[in-house]
């Protein structure tokens, strides 16, 4: 088991009512499991807090059968990734991209290779050329995959998918699609994959957990 | 590159240029010593362009070495007024929690005190040098710059690339440093610039009062004696005239320079 939530619950300040409450599920090791929701039902919230963004009002979070305090520290910290539905904004717009690729081998406290760096993220469709750009200058679809190379560069257990998609053009949405089984298939990591789409959870996902439903 | 920043940035830049210039080279560009005292009261001529003061001085070698301690004045106070509130601007909307709650009573505070008359009060208390007339201008003024800081790191922080910046293990430290601070380029530049003219000014009404700098020219001093030794009264307008137009340039220049920096860093944006 790579990660167990109990009775989630999180509770904005100065709101009345829980925004999600009692969530609990559980992770296996290379699986995929799909978060469904409308918008509002507090997808995104649970993402978050499983990837140690938001702290929970409630309930207790387990990663490889260990109990997580906030904020997640070692191990955990470094296991548990996330991708966000909005590419663009997923780099700072002051970096030139080969900056922000960079950043996990200071985290992980290891030297960066750039000839091995490079050869990486040609898996990710991302090439040289492109690193000198800043994000503005790539589109949704080419930061989306490099996003996705920069969290598989933590060397994550678990990657939190925040509707990956969801921004991109239809071609965009295949080619991430196909890459997220591609990495999962090649490194073994596991999946929290939110989605609004029905479609595409039941065609990616192994099992799905409905929220706001019953 | 000059050729595409808008036309008030360019003016503004010029004026600014010339006034830093002329504050640069005083020494050489002054035709007369400024404390040199000789025959009071003459009228603009070719010897003294703007004439003498009461004690003789040459007006106008006061007004070339008064753009000296305006410009340090502005330019000092503006840096640590800026600093100080993107510090606390920064920690405040960051952080979070107690620490913005804090920060942000001080900072309500600094804003409900009116700032001349504190100004006014620290200058008249503490010896007037050029150090602690700067702490006087600062102490207060770093307030609003605080408060737009927060509410843009307040925005920032929910960006996803500073969330992800968390997951990975970033430190706080490293996060403001290197992620938020470049974003805040836009307000930092407009703010500092906007307080190097607003400390020009204050200096200004502080040397008016007669709380400047003692010992050394300001234009604020100029005007100073202008009135108290019945320049204005006597009409001598080469004795007043010429600081206020000095005065009204350079923060007509500063802000110039922060509405066509505004307009440039906001098209790039």
């Amino acid at each position: 088991m790579v990660l167990e939530a109990v009775g989630l619950a999180k509770r904005y300040p100065g709101s009345a009512r829980d925004t999600v409450s009692q969530v609990s599920f559980s992770i296996g090791s290379g699986e995929t499991l799909g978060l469904l929701g409308e918008s509002g039902s507090g997808k995104s919230t649970v993402g978050q807090m499983v990837a140690g963004i938001l702290r929970p009002t409630a309930g207790r979070l387990f990663f490889q059968g260990e109990e997580l305090s906030f904020p997640f520290r070692g191990e955990a910290r470094r296991g548990i990734q996330i991708l966000f539905q909005h590419p663009e904004v997923s780099f700072n717009p002051r970096l030139r991209l080969w900056d922000s690729i960079k950043e996990p081998y200071r985290f992980r406290r290891i030297p960066c290779q750039e000839d091995a760096l490079v050869e990486f993220l040609a898996q990710f469709g991302i090439y040289r050329e492109h690193l000198g750009r800043y994000p503005r200058e790539l589109s949704g679809g080419e930061l989306q995959r490099l996003a996705l190379a920069r969290v598989m560069l933590m060397q994550p257990k678990l990657v939190v998918l925040d509707e990956p998609t969801s921004m991109l053009d239809v071609i965009s949405q295949a080619q991430v699609v196909h890459l997220l089984e591609e990495v999962q298939k090649r490194e073994g990591v596991s999946y929290l994959f939110i989605s609004h789409d029905q479609i595409l959870c039941r065609r990616f996902c192994s099992r799905i957990l409905e929220l706001g439903g019953e | 590159m000059l050729g595409k920043q808008p036309i008030a940035f360019k003016v503004g830049l010029f004026i600014l240029l010339i006034i830093l210039l002329v504050g640069v080279f005083a020494p050489i560009l002054a035709p007369c010593d400024p404390y040199q005292m000789g025959t009071p009261y003459l009228r603009p001529s070719a010897q003294h362009l703007l004439g003498t003061n009461d004690l003789g001085q040459d007006i106008f070698s006061e007004l070339l070495y008064g753009t000296r301690i305006s410009l340090i004045i502005g330019l000092v106070s503006a840096l640590a007024v800026t600093v100080a509130g993107v510090c606390i601007g920064m920690l405040s909307g960051y952080l979070g929690g107690w620490w913005d709650r804090a920060l942000m009573e001080v900072t309500a505070v600094a804003q409900a005190i009116p700032s001349l008359p504190v100004t006014i009060v620290l200058a008249a208390f503490l010896s007037p040098s050029l150090w602690n007339i700067i702490i006087a201008i600062c102490i207060t003024a770093w307030s609003g710059t605080a408060r737009i800081i927060r509410s843009r790191v307040l925005q920032l922080k929910e960006l996803p690339f500073v969330k992800i910046e968390q997951t990975m293990g970033a430190s706080h430290g490293y996060i403001m440093a290197r992620h938020i601070l470049p974003n805040l380029f836009d307000i930092v530049f407009v703010r500092g610039v906007l307080a190097v003219g607003n400390a020009m000014l204050t200096e200004a009404s502080l040397s008016f009062l007669g709380l400047g700098v003692i010992g050394q020219k300001s234009w604020g001093g100029i005007l100073h004696y202008a009135f108290f030794r019945s320049g204005i009264i006597n009409g001598y307008w080469w004795w007043y005239l010429p600081p206020i137009l000095c005065i009204s340039l350079s923060v007509l220049g500063f802000l110039l320079l922060s509405y066509g920096g505004q307009q440039q860093l906001g098209r790039r944006n």
